[in-house]
């Protein structure tokens, strides 16, 4: 069993600072760096790895061997490319509003900042547990497209504009989807704090206590997730071949690498989510009844049944990427507003049903 | 009532629709089959260039070293470019003069390989080559001759 539960771990540091610093600004302000750095270090890390992946199951799925020079197995490629991004020269645009044009990347990156730190990796592993997560999370998540809509429209530039608006209608619709999907859990999970939602799949995930409606939402939450992030098929915001790259058609440099790397965050967001939501988060996969199977299942590490089940999540919207078309804006809408919204609805009052009923398993 | 089973025959159809697409990709992704990546510098002793593959263009010798070039000319007047240039010289042959090949000079600095000279010629004397290496260190070393030394046109044209 190796359930170590991290608030010893925090709460260690917390009590060494306290003694050599005292309680106050110093203790809370060392504490906080050591939060952000740690952020800090995890996104680089985990951006350079998802653009990796993202290549490699690019070209698995077109029959190449995709990144294979620098490093082994092209394990260096991306490093190479962000130290080649922060050395390119930040052109500098004359008639964009400078102002806002700089602001956009960090509210971009922020917003995914706010969000990932809601998420639970493990027992204790999350800077917040609001009572309120779920909530905070769809709420954050949904700031970073104030961030792409600056981008477009700071630009002044008729793609990046474009781009921009499509990605406003987008995020507008889709948002609703998310936010729906994730309350038919919640009815069934009785709260929104993230760490009792993680402790309710202790017995059996919510996937699989909510059988039918909670498939269904999950499926609801993975296309809207995938929406939400502007990815494909969904990502009109950026539509290479009709907007050359959308909002961040101006941005070079580490600037546009910031955008890059906050497109690929989010995308791990929406599977933590999903993973934590749906899939029990870092409870290992247990069913009712199987004690030995259980037993078994509790060997593997928390954190790792957290990385398995995200990046799971992670590969299912890169296979949806390089499998499907790009949307039309006015497909992208119909789908969202007379498909999976009803559905949604129903959905939702049918879990109520279910709950209501004890239904669930 | 026709209007809500059409709407829900509608979603499952898309569903279906999608997860046949998946189910392609998916298949690709776990045995991808022929992996069309070549990784150049390291295959290069086992690299084979397909049977359309435009090299550069050759003049075809068989063992006796004779070619198939009756020196008329029409590659170069095809040429778009200019790379091409045909220098015959008389021959007597029975005693009657007859216009042979001297040099078939080829410009490949100046070739867009669009294969036109390959496609006109009548006596089918050019062919692609699947050479692709071609960079080298003087540009003189680009302008080739395409007829190989003492080289004479075949006797069995014809065929």
């Amino acid at each position: 069993m190796f359930l170590y539960d991290f608030t010893q771990l925090t709460s260690s540091i917390h009590s060494s600072l306290v003694e050599s610093f005292g309680e106050g600004a110093l203790t809370t302000t060392i504490e906080l760096a050591i939060a952000g750095v740690a952020y800090l270090t995890f996104f680089a890390v985990l951006g350079l790895f998802l653009v990796y992946l993202e290549r490699k199951v690019c070209a698995f799925i077109q029959n190449r061997l995709g990144p294979m020079r620098v490093g082994p197995w092209g394990l260096l490629q991306t490093i190479a490319d962000f130290i080649k991004l922060l050395m390119k020269e930040l052109i500098y645009i004359k008639s964009a509003d400078q102002f806002l044009f700089n602001l956009a990347p960090f509210i971009v990156i922020t917003a995914s900042f706010l969000a990932i730190g809601a998420i639970p990796f493990d027992k204790g592993l999350q800077v917040l547990d609001f009572d309120i997560g779920v909530f905070y999370v769809a709420a954050v998540s949904s700031l970073g497209v104030l961030g792409v809509l600056l981008a477009g429209w700071a630009s002044n530039n008729k793609y990046s504009l474009i781009g921009a608006m499509r990605s406003g209608a987008q995020i507008v619709s889709y948002e609703l989807s998310v936010g729906l999907s994730l309350m038919t859990i919640i009815v069934l999970a009785g709260t929104m704090q993230f760490s009792e939602i993680v402790a309710g799949q202790a017995d059996l995930w919510f996937i699989f206590k909510g059988h039918i409606p909670a498939m269904i939402a999950f499926v609801i939450f993975l296309i809207a997730g995938t929406a939400e992030t502007n990815r494909g098929p969904f990502d009109l915001a950026e539509a290479e071949s009709e907007l050359t790259a959308g909002f961040h058609t101006e941005y070079s440099g580490i600037k546009f690498a910031l955008f890059f790397l906050a497109e690929y965050i989010n995308m791990f967001i929406v599977a933590s989510i999903a993973t934590t939501v749906f899939l029990g988060g870092w409870m290992p996969l247990h069913i009712p009844g199987l004690e030995g199977f259980n037993h078994v299942m509790d060997f593997i590490p928390p954190v790792l049944w957290f990385f398995m089940k995200a990046f799971t999540v992670v590969f299912i919207m890169m296979w949806f990427k390089w499998t499907f078309p790009r949307l039309r804006i006015d497909q992208l809408l119909t789908l969202e507003w007379k498909y999976l919204l009803p559905l949604n609805l129903i959905n939702i009052v049918l879990m109520a049903v279910v709950v209501l009923l004890g239904w669930h398993l | 009532m026709k209007v809500v089973v059409d709407y829900f025959k509608d979603i499952l159809g898309g569903i279906k629709t999608l997860i046949t697409g998946m189910k392609v990709t998916g298949k690709y992704f776990v045995s991808p089959g022929e992996i069309v990546t070549q990784q150049y510098p390291e295959n290069r002793e086992t690299l084979q260039m397909f049977d359309r593959f435009k090299g550069e263009v050759i003049m075809p010798h068989n063992d006796k070293n004779e070619h198939r070039c009756t020196g008329c000319g029409i590659c170069e007047m095809n040429c778009p470019n200019g790379s091409i240039e045909v220098i015959s010289k008389w021959e007597i042959v029975d005693e009657k003069k007859k216009k042979a090949i001297d040099k078939h000079i080829y410009h490949l600095s100046m070739c867009t390989f669009c294969g036109l000279c390959i496609k006109t010629c009548p006596s089918k004397a050019l062919a692609f080559g699947q050479e692709f290496e071609h960079s080298v260190f003087d540009r003189s070393q680009l302008t080739k001759i395409l007829n190989k030394p003492n080289s004479v046109v075949t006797k069995d044209l014809k065929e």
